[in-house]
This record gives structure tokens, sequence and C-alpha cells, in this order.
């Protein structure tokens, strides 16, 4: 169900170095020099994020910004200085480690930027290593990942070796392995960036495609703006440490908060992730032709500059705004 | 600039004056002595010896005859352990070697015979397939065929029944205590600090106390074995689980693994290929251990060289050397084989039918089947008959003789001119010097190259050896490891420096030095013996050819990765190959030739208590004879005074490769 809230962290802290959480307490919200003047590593501050079902969260930042750091302390991988994480209502941070290995087990699951496939098994078993170690049945297990190989396009690779594979095939093992116990939550820390830019692409729209079936809750790591814009519902964007913006990417696009993040959506093609209705005058207008309003301004571009008047957009058959070839140019010149 | 080398200037002056002044008080010693009516300043006084062996011995005759843990004592303790070891050996030995019977005394009769010798060599040679090769079958089956033939069959069964129990028992110990210590960082630290004192104390300094403890026979040398062999398998184990890759340790923990799912079906096969490393040492440790601890009755291939030495029998000695040779080699290749076969994933797997892919299990148990059932119309099925077997012995006993009675003056002369020129000279020196000047040389060295520290610690140990009543066999057992280091070092050096730079000879070099690391330290005894005779000359030998290899090793290393910056920096500034080798990379090399130099004297020590069979007279010499006569406190006493001279040795060497490293900033200070 879309819309209800799966995920939530709370002024989440990490500061890497001796006492850190000592010195939390006692100054419960530094700055950045007064971090750096007791000798600690800032890796992520006071990160408030909240993660609707079925929604693709992704975190972006440059390297070191604190990416892997925050995801690795939402996966409770490693411990969070300070803050709180809301699975379901349910405080994982609170909970025993039993409890937190049978969440573990059934709701989270994790795609890594190596792959990380255990080199001393086969295909078939590598996916299916997640399910024999919830106590499935062997030959059960290995049905089912059966299934998810195939789903992945991997079929007939069942007994190579991860070594024997190329990159590309390595991560879609490592994708198939984390949707073999059918995960709520799902992390994936930059799976694609150890691949070259043309599997890349290949390989996010294999994404896009399998989320469009299963419709997890994801939260996806990325120091890519290209790949965060072309997933994303929303972005979360990261600087030393801190999340300075949240937004859809047509909002990031219009409404940076600050230079720093311009300087990243300068250079993407605007017109492709744009809407209509985004960059509309709400002036309504007589028109014969008419636009949707959630097309992308790609594809009705040709159409409006060919018209000399502005057009009618419409949303759901009411009409909410117009538009004209005017803007259409300024926001396709304005794409460098 | 000026400063540090004024300060150079300064040590080597110091040194130098140092030495002079010590020789004059040797030469003088007596006199003085004598002048003074002290005779105490050179011999130390029989009336001030301490009794720590008596107070040991006492002890252990207490630990032995009244301690209790309350349940129980701790000589039901002790049985207790020696039990559960000696049934799965016991079974073992039946199964290799003795058969299973059932009776006692005159009653006794076999149920079973051992595996038949067809059996046993069919299944080496299935295995060596398995794990490899037709070449590797060919290799190993050709081994255990000489075994056979050759008359050694038996011997090497009972050694090889040790190894059977000794290894898994190694190798699990290890596991348990790397694993634990990956999870737990202090108990790490802690096992670490264990792990290298153990490194520089010699095995018998804990061989006579386990003897004490479970008697004499094979249970003891087993527990001996384990103690000696394990230790590499908690190193390997240890970094082996730490070069794991951090993002599949996280894989684990994410799928929800528990910490004994991760253990074992994550972290242990994904470092298989370290962990067989440490199983491969653990084996080989384990062969060399169990040859020495037929001294105190493991039996076996050990037994026989022992006994052979003993009776000066040339030629058994011989054969039952090159059979423990053999056996080292052929086991060595076989677990290497497996190791590198465990990590070889690509193998394809074809399905072939049971009977096809079982098939080596199939012949193996059909012969060994056979032998059972038709061995008694067919007794060359189960033993190797004995009108065929060869003996080399008359052979080597012929060969030694004709070059003793051809070369004789040339060996002769050769001992004699080393023995006066070199090794006499040594021993008169430091038998002369004062033991008090002695101790304050050793408490001086310490705190130059370690500071106060070590100062005092030089200070108690010399202390102790001298208050124990074993000065002089102190400085006999310094003087004879002084001696084939110095050997050692020579030979080794330059040996090492050819391997580095010049890759032939490297290769050569290498193979030379892995074949002297396979051997059982025993084994170098045996040739040296028969060409010249017992004595300290033929101790110092065994034991240059014993502690040569990491003189060479380290050697090689430390000069072959000298940082290449300097070394191009040498020959843009115009120096000549002869130059960049003796100023750049010679210097730079010098904490790791160090190192070398340091492993060199710690295995010297550790071969003085098999020295001892020639007839040395130095602290292994103790140890030797308090191990016939199982008197725990001599033995002690005379271990750790061993084990107190390896340690001095080992800090003072160490602080010095690490006041080096510090000098050319490889190392923070
Ligand atoms: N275990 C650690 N101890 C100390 N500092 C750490 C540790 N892990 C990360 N850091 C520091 O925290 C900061 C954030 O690191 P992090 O790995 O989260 O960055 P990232 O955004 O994932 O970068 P990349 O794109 O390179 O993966 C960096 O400055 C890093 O050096
Ligand atoms: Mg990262």
């Amino acid at each position: 169900m879309l819309g209800s809230t799966k995920f939530v962290c709370k002024n989440i802290w990490k500061l890497f170095g001796p006492d850190a959480e000592k010195f939390l307490t006692k100054n419960p919200n530094p700055s950045l020099e007064e971090i750096k003047q007791a000798g600690l590593i800032p890796a992520v501050r006071d990160a408030n994020v909240e993660v609707e079902e079925g929604e693709i969260f992704v975190i972006m930042g440059l390297s070191g910004s604190g990416k892997s750091t925050l995801i690795r302390c939402m996966s409770r991988l490693i411990e969070p200085t300070h803050g709180e994480l809301m699975l379901d209502g349910v405080d994982l941070r609170n909970i025993s480690d039993k409890q937190m290995i049978e969440i573990r087990r059934h709701k989270l699951g994790m795609v890594f930027q190596h792959f990380a496939l255990l080199p001393h098994l086969n295909i078939l078993k590598n996916v299916a290593f997640p399910l024999t170690i919830q106590g499935v049945s062997v030959r059960e297990a290995e049905k089912r990942a059966e299934q998810v190989i195939e789903l992945v396009g991997l079929k007939g690779y069942n007994k190579s070796y991860p070594r024997e594979l190329s990159g590309g095939q390595q991560q879609r093992v490592g994708i198939a392995r984390s949707l073999a116990v059918e995960p709520e939550l799902w992390f994936l820390d930059e799976p694609f960036s150890a691949l070259d830019p043309l599997i890349r692409r290949e390989m996010q729209d294999e994404f896009l495609r399998l989320q469009a079936m299963l419709k997890k809750t994801i939260i996806f790591i990325t120091h890519d703006f290209d790949e965060a814009i072309r997933l994303a519902d929303r972005i979360a964007i990261m600087k030393d440490g801190k999340i300075i913006q949240i937004a859809t990417p047509e909002n990031l696009i219009l409404n940076p908060a600050d230079n720093y993040v311009e300087e990243f959506t300068k250079h993407v093609s605007r017109a492709k992730i744009l809407s209509v209705k985004s960059v509309m005058s709400s002036t309504l207008c007589d028109s014969e032709e008419e636009v949707d309003g959630s097309a992308k301004i790609v594809d009705v571009a040709e159409q409006i500059v060919a018209t000399k008047t502005p057009i009618r957009v419409v949303q759901n058959g009411q009409a909410i705004g117009s538009i004209d070839a005017k803007k259409i140019i300024e926001i396709l010149v304005k794409q460098v | 600039m000026m400063k540090t080398f004024n300060t150079i200037m300064n040590s080597i002056w110091f040194w130098i004056g140092l030495f002079i002044l010590t020789y004059i008080i040797a030469m003088d010693a007596k006199n003085i002595a004598e002048y003074l009516n002290a005779p105490w300043l050179t011999k130390y006084p029989k009336d001030w010896i301490f009794p720590t062996k008596t107070y040991i011995s006492s002890f252990m005759n207490w630990l032995i005859e009244d301690a209790s843990f309350g349940l129980f004592t701790f000589t039901e303790f002790t049985r207790a352990i020696s039990w559960t070891i000696e049934q799965p050996y016991k079974f073992v030995l039946a199964l290799l070697s003795s058969g299973f019977t059932s009776g006692f005394g005159k009653n006794i009769v076999q149920i079973l015979p051992p595996l038949s010798w067809l059996g046993v060599l069919a299944f080496v040679i299935a295995l060596a397939h398995y794990a490899k090769s037709w070449f590797l079958a060919f290799i190993v089956g050709l081994s255990f065929l000489y075994l056979a033939v050759f008359g050694q069959w038996d011997s090497a069964m009972i050694t090889l029944a040790s190894v059977v129990i000794a290894v898994p028992i190694g190798v699990g110990l290890g596991l348990m205590f790397g694993i634990y210590a990956y999870y737990h960082p202090l108990f790490e630290k802690i096992l670490n600090a264990i792990l290298d004192l153990m490194q520089t104390i010699p095995i018998f300094a804990y061989l006579v106390p386990i003897l004490f403890m479970f008697g004499f026979g094979p249970v003891s040398a087993l527990i001996a074995t384990v103690i000696y062999a394990a230790p590499p398998m908690v190193r390997n184990t240890m970094l082996a689980l730490k070069s794991v890759d951090p993002e599949i340790k996280d894989f684990g923990i994410m799928t929800g693994c528990t910490r004994f799912q991760l253990t074992w079906r994550i972290l242990v096969p994904a470092s298989l290929n370290q962990i067989m490393v440490g199983t491969n040492q653990v084996i080989m440790l384990s062969l060399n251990m169990v040859i020495i601890a037929s001294m105190i009755g493991a039996g076996g291939l050990g037994f026989d060289v022992l006994s052979s030495l003993r009776r000066l029998d040339i030629g058994g000695g011989f054969e039952a050397g090159i059979a423990i040779v053999i056996l080292a080699i052929a086991i060595d290749r076989l677990s290497q084989a497996f190791a590198v076969r465990q990590v070889q994933i690509n193998k394809k797997h074809k399905d072939y039918g049971v009977l096809s892919r079982y098939k080596r299990t199939f012949i193996v148990i059909g012969i060994l089947l056979s032998a059972l059932i038709f061995g008694q119309f067919l007794p060359f099925l189960q033993d190797f008959p004995k009108a065929y077997e060869l003996s080399t012995g008359t052979f080597w006993s012929d060969l030694i003789k004709y070059l003793n009675i051809n070369y004789f003056d040339y060996f002769e002369a050769v001992k004699i001119f080393l023995l006066k020129g070199f090794m006499l000279p040594i021993k008169r020196f430091l038998l002369s010097v004062p033991w008090g000047w002695m101790i304050l040389i050793l408490t001086i060295l310490g705190w130059k190259f370690g500071g106060w520290k070590l100062a005092l610690l030089n200070l108690l140990m010399s202390l102790f050896i001298v208050i124990n009543g074993v000065w002089d066999k102190a400085m006999i057992t310094i003087y004879l490891c002084g001696a084939s280091v110095i050997i050692a070092a020579a030979i080794g050096l330059p040996l090492g420096i050819l391997a580095a730079v010049n890759d032939k000879a490297g290769k050569i070099i290498g193979v030379f030095i892995d074949t002297l690391q396979t051997l059982p330290s025993f084994v170098y005894l045996i040739p040296v013996v028969m060409l010249f005779r017992i004595g300290d000359f033929t101790a110092m030998i065994a034991i240059i050819l014993y502690a040569l290899v990491p003189a060479v090793r380290y050697t090689a290393h430390g000069v072959k990765n000298t940082n290449p910056e300097l070394i191009e920096a040498g020959i843009v500034s115009g120096a000549t190959k002869w130059q960049t080798l003796t100023k750049i990379r010679l210097p730079l090399a010098l904490p790791e030739i160090l190192l070398g130099i340091n492993q060199t004297i710690m295995l010297a020590l550790s071969m003085l208590v098999i020295t001892a069979l020639v007839g040395t007279r130095d602290l292994g010499q103790e140890v030797y004879i308090a191990l016939t006569k199982a008197d725990t406190g001599r033995g002690l006493v005379a271990g750790l005074a061993i084990a107190f001279i390896a340690i001095m040795a080992d800090r003072i060497i160490s602080a010095g490769a690490k006041k080096a490293r510090i000098r050319y900033g490889m190392e923070a200070e």
C-alpha cells in the first residue's frame, strides 16, 4: 500500500572515534567544527528519513559523504552513536539480538557494491543460502532459488561459480539472492557502481522492471546523480554526513536547497525529468490542442513548440493551466 | 647528521672497549681470584646453589600424590585425559600396525589383522589421485612402496598412527582458539602474547612436565606433539578469519546468521585457503615432533633412528632416517594437494553413475576386503613378503666405511681445524669470563637496547641460571649455539643475497631451502654422525643444517623488497650495482636480516636436546638426562635456562631490529 510509512530514521548520529557517545550526550547538537576539534570523525550527522511503503528512496552524495555509514546504521550493521530506527513501528534499537536476527531473516535484504557472493558456493547455492540459513529445507530453498535466478535472467547458470561470471551477472546473482527471502525493506549500497556504464544502464532498467513487479520498499545508495534521477521517487542529498535536502527529482531541480545541490542538477537533462505540470503557468486558456499535465517535457516539446499560442494543460480531464513554446525553449536552452 | 654519526662512533668504541676489557678480565680472572683469595669470583660455589629443582620435584610429587580438586584428584584428572587420547590412538594403531586383539598376556588372540600393506598403498594412491593427479599418485605410491620394500613399513605405520591422531586434535584446537580469539579481542591479545612466548621456549621445556604427569609412552608424546603443532593453526585461523572480505561478513549478518552460522557457513569456508595452510603446517610439525617424541615413548621411525644412533648402527640409522624423509615428503605433497583442491572450485562436476563416481573407493575397499579374506592363504596380501625386502643398511655402512677409510684424513683435518681454530677458543673464552662480569654485560646489553625493563629482565634471568648452578652448562650452550649461528649466518647471508639478486639462483636456493624445511630435525644428525662421529663438532654441523633456513629466507626477502624508489635514486646518482647492494639494499635489509638471525638462534636452541644424543655437555644434555630419568625438577630448570637464553637473545635482537627500523624511518617511535 503506497503512502503509509514503512521505515523511519530519527536523529541518527554516527561519530567515529573514542568516547563519541559521551561527547554527544554532553553536547546533543554539535557543529562540524566542534566534532572535529574533539578528534572525532563526523560520518553521519542528525539524519532524519521517513521512507514510504513501495517507495524507491535514493541517498546521493559524493565519496566520503557518509552514505555507507548511514545505510549501515539503518541496517544496524554498525550501531549509531545516537538516534532511533523504526521499522513498521518496531523500535529496532530496542529489541533483542534474537529478534533482530528474525527481522533480518524475513524482512530485510541487502545488495552490496562488490556483490559479496560466497566464493565456495555455486550460483544456485549462493541464492539459496539465505533461505537455508532460515532453516528451509535444501530442496525447497533451491526450488525458490531457481525461480529468482530465472527472474533476474540468469537461467542456466545454476552450476556456475561466482568468479566465472561477469560483474553484471554477479550483481544479478546478488540481487536474486537478496530477493529470495522476499524482503520488505531492501537496501542497495551502490549496487551498480562497480559496473561499466553500459552494463550499469542495463542493470538500472532491470532494476526498474523488477520493482514494477515486486513493489518493494527500497533504500538505494549511489554517488551518481543521473542514476539517482532515473530511479528515485525521492532523493536525499548528503554532504559531510548531513542530509541537506530530501525531495523528488523534479523538486530538486526546480528548488535546489543550496549551491551544492544546484551544482548536481546543472548537468542533467531537465526536459526528461520535469513534467508539464511543474513548469506551466496557472492561467487557464483556450486552445485547440491540449497536453497531459504529468507528461514529461521531452515527450510533448515538439507539439507545444509547433503551436504558436499557449496550449491548455489538463489532468484527469480538467484544465489546470497552460504552457507555451517560450517556456519550453527556455527549459531546453538552459540545459547544458 | 653529525650527532648520529657521533653516537654510532661512540657506541662502536664502547663495544670494542667492553670486549677488550672482558678479554683481559677473562684471561686474568684465575689470578685475580687467587690473589684475592676469592675463588667464588670465577666459580659459583656449590653451597650457594638454590635448590629450585628439588622444590619443583617435590611440588610435582605433591601434585601427583596429594593434589585434589575436591571431586577428583589431579592424578585422576590426568588419567582421564590420557584415557580419552589413548582410545582413538589405540584404535588407529591397531588398524595400521598391531591388529585387533583380545585377551592378555599369553592368551592374547588376534581377532583382526591390521590393514594390509596393499590396501594402505591403494588408499594413499587413490587419495593422491583424487587430490591432484596421476603424477602425485605415482610419487606417493612410490614413497609408500619404498617403506614396504625396505622394511620400514611397521615403524612407519606407528609414526603415521601418531600423526593421524595428533593432526585432527591440533587442527581442532587451533581452530577453536583462533575462532574464539577472532570474536574476543582481549583474548586475542593474551593469546598472541602466549604464542609469542611459546615460540621462544624450546619444546623440551614442557616435554619434561608432560612426561611426569602422563607417564612415559605414546600419550605423552601425543600431548607434546599437539602443543608443539597447534600454535601455527591458531595464528593461521586468526589470519584467515580476518582476511575475509568485510562485505561478505556484512552479508552474513544481514542474512540473519547466528554466530555459529556466520563462523561455519561463511567465514571458515570463505577463508579455507589460509586455514589449509595452517593445516599443512600442523601436519608437518606433528610429523617432526612425533619423531622427536620417540624419546618419550612414541615409538616408530624416530625410535629406530634413536636406537641406531645409540648403537652407532650406521646403516640402520640411515635407513630409518631416509624413511622419515620420504614419509614427510609424501605427506607434505599430499596435504598441499588437498589444500589446493579444497579451494579449487572450478572443477566441473559431471554426473557419472554411482559406480564410476566412487570407483576409487570401491577399488580400495575391494583390495582391503580381499586382503582380509584371502590374507590367511595368500600372506603377501597382508604383509609385504619378507623374502623380497631389501636393505640398504649394508650399502650405507659400506659407503661410510669407504668414505672413512679413504677420506678420513680430510674429514679429520676439517674437523680439527674448525675445532681448534674456531670452536674451542670461543668455548674457553666464555667459560673463563667470571659469571658476575657476564651478568653485568648482559644487563648493560639489555639497558642499551631496550632500556631498564630489558636490563632488569636480563639481570633476573641470568641470575636464575647462575643460582641454579647450571652456569657452565649455559655457557657451553651459548658457545655451541653461538658458533653454529655464526657459521649459519656466514653461509646463509650470502646465499640469501644471491637468491635476492639473481632469479635463477633464487629458484635453486628456494628448492634447497624448502627441502631442508620439510625434513624433521632429527634427520640432520644421522649423516653428520656417520662422518664425524660424536662430539661438539658433529652437533654444530647438525645445528647449522637445521637452523640455516631462516637466515637465508629473511635475508633474501629483506634484500629483495628494498623500496624500489631508493634503488632508483641510487642508480640515478651513479651507484654501481655493487654499491647499490652494499650501500642501499643491505643496510635497509638489516632489520629483516636481524630477525632472520633471531629465528636461526631460536631453531639452534631448539635443536640442542637432539644434539644431546651425540654427547654434548650443555643444557640440552641436562634435559635429555632428565627425560630419561623422568626428573622433572632437573629437566624443568634446564629447560627454563634454555628458554631464558632464548628470550634474552630474542629481546635484544628484536629491540636492535626495531631501533634500526626506527632509524630508517620504517617504523614510528
Ligand atoms: N570504521 C570507520 N572508522 C573511522 N572512520 C570511518 C569509518 N567508516 C567510515 N569512516 C569515515 O566516515 C566518513 C564517511 O564514510 P562512508 O564510507 O560512509 O562514505 P560514503 O559516502 O559511503 O563514501 P563512498 O562513496 O566512498 O563509499 C568518511 O570520512 C570515512 O573516512
Ligand atoms: Mg560507500
